[in-house]
């Protein structure tokens, strides 16, 4: 495949889809606001709740997958846009997160702390956020350029976060397995891509 | 056609706090009633002043009903593909009448009649709800359960050709799904087995053509669409005991002060509830049926047996 090279485009490009479900959401908020149940349904705490929990994962396997696409695919602008899909992901944590604050603790930070020693899901979830707060607090080039080394491991924190947030799904989950089954795959592929550049590069060091 | 209070429930109307809603609404329906059966009479038992009927097309478009997929739409979405008529029951266990029955045949002559309930799902959401059923213990009796009979256990249809859920490979469930009753829950005139909602047939995502009603326990216990009851002197094992036994118990009576893992159940939404206003009220216990049915426990802890 041939090289792209960076251009603002394509950043653009990317920016859109991440934000798609972003806009669907607004759209189905604005339904739901002109004729309650029409747009999230009776039960909106749990549809918005749910919505914005399945767009949390798939946006965060969205950006641990960018590396490896870059490399399995050789196309190093790729680099330029891991930022920008870690923040997405951590955007569509947040608001997952605002939900959960506003309708279903709404806004008692006793139930909240209830919850998060009583619910083995929402700690790791909220293990899970705090990791991504991390990262995202100290994705600026000023943080990096501070951080140095320690930049890169604190990073590798994503290695936690991906697990974390599987397991809170995994826990809160009753039946109906699928689309669990393709996160863990998609996020097993992503690894094994990882271990083999590992090995390789082992190997080419020897 | 005769409108009364129930004599089953005096209790719903010494209750200061009780209101009867509007039924003159339900009235016009009542002439889609299945056939053998006719409505009667009409009881709100315990309903609050402001318990207020949720909406038809929340009732039948939101519902859980795992055999035809996970998601709340999935039931009204995929039930109609499953076949109601015929539809066999099979009685076994400790009674004197076992064997297969057909549907019709048991209900024969029996009086379908209008239950307003609170319905509380263990997700933490709850409905307002105008049943029509039959008493579940002039039901049961008619079979002639032994000494021996202490549970009675029910099972839904098992049919993965009509009901997607079940032949999904990314499920877990053991079916059929599996559900009972303590002989003296059953009794109790609460317990009914519902044959429609809002004055017409039970749609199939409701558990057509007829499902168990026990409205002071959690939603899962009133198993839908059954082919099956057995008596029996051993506590029946129910599914999400099965799946998961540290979460779900035999009884799964509503209790605010019993936590589950997943969900706190101190406060439930009650439906439709909106983006800018939850309708979040605290879950009473019972579902606020403790009149009727806390002495059934006398001696228990419901702690213990939740
Ligand atoms: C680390 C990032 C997180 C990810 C990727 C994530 C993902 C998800 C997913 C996929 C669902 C299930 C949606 C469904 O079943 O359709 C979900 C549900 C949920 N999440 Fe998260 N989540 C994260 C963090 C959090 C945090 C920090 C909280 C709150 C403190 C939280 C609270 C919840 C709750 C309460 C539910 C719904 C439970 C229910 O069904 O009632 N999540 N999340």
């Amino acid at each position: 495949m041939a090289k792209i090279r960076p251009n603002n485009t394509l950043k653009l490009a990317l920016a859109v889809l991440a934000s798609s479900p972003l806009a669907w959401l607004v759209y189905l908020i604005a339904l739901e606001i002109a004729e309650p149940t029409s747009g999230l349904g009776p039960d909106p705490a749990e549809g918005l709740l749910h919505y914005l929990g399945e767009w949390s994962m798939i946006m965060l396997l969205v950006a641990f997958s960018v590396t490896s696409v870059r490399r399995i695919f050789k196309q190093p602008f790729l680099a330029t846009s891991r930022r920008m899909m870690g923040l997405f992901a951590f955007a569509y944590v947040v608001l997952h997160l605002l939900a959960y604050i506003l309708l279903y603790v709404e806004l008692s930070w006793q139930l909240l702390l209830k919850d998060f020693v009583e619910r083995t899901y929402i700690t790791a979830g909220i293990a899970g956020f705090l990791g991504l707060l991390a990262m995202a607090i100290t994705s600026t080039k000023g943080w990096r350029r501070r951080l140095g080394q320690n930049w890169l491991r604190l990073h590798k924190v994503i290695y936690l976060v991906v697990p974390l947030a599987l397991l809170h799904l995994i826990w809160l989950r009753k039946d109906g397995f699928g689309d669990i089954a393709l996160y863990l795959l998609w996020f097993a592929i992503l690894l094994g891509e990882r271990g083999y550049r590992v090995k390789r590069f082992r190997k080419a060091a020897t | 056609m005769l409108i009364g209070k129930s004599p089953k429930i005096p209790t719903s109307e010494i209750n200061s706090e009780t209101t009867y809603l509007n039924r003159r609404k339900f009235m016009g329906q009542s002439a889609a009633l299945i056939a053998g059966a006719s409505l009667m009479s009409t009881a709100q038992a315990g309903l609050r002043a402001d318990d207020e009927i949720t909406p038809e097309d929340i009732v039948t478009q939101f519902n859980n009903f795992y055999e035809f997929g996970t998601d709340k739409s999935d039931p009204f979405e995929n039930a109609h593909t499953m076949t109601t008529d015929p539809w066999t029951v099979n009685v076994s266990g400790e009674a004197k009448k076992t064997g297969d029955f057909a549907f019709e045949d048991i209900i024969k002559g029996m009086t379908a009649e209008e239950r307003i309930y609170r319905f509380r799902c263990v997700e933490a959401w709850s409905m307002v709800v105008p049943w029509m059923g039959i008493s579940l213990k002039k039901i049961l009796e008619q079979f002639e359960p032994t000494g021996n009979a202490k549970y009675v256990e029910f099972k839904t249809l098992v049919r993965p050709e009509e009901m997607p859920g079940q032949s999904s490979f990314f499920s877990s469930i053991d079916w059929p799904y599996t559900e009972g009753l303590r002989m003296d829950e059953a009794y109790n005139p609460l317990s009914i087995m519902v044959t429609g909602v809002f004055g017409k047939e039970l749609p199939n995502q409701n558990g057509a053509p007829w499902r168990l009603m026990v409205p002071w326990k959690y939603g899962f216990k009133s198993v839908k669409s059954i082919v099956s009851i057995r008596f029996t002197d051993q506590e029946p094992i129910n599914t999400w005991q099965q799946l998961q036994a540290s979460e779900y118990g035999f009884y799964a009576n509503v209790n605010p002060s019993v936590s589950h893992p997943r969900w706190s159940q101190a406060s439930e939404r009650r439906l439709p509830s909106t983006l800018f206003n939850t309708n979040r009220r605290p879950t009473l216990p019972f579902n606020g049926y403790a009149e009727e049915v806390a002495h059934l426990y006398k001696g228990m802890d419901l702690r213990k047996s939740f």
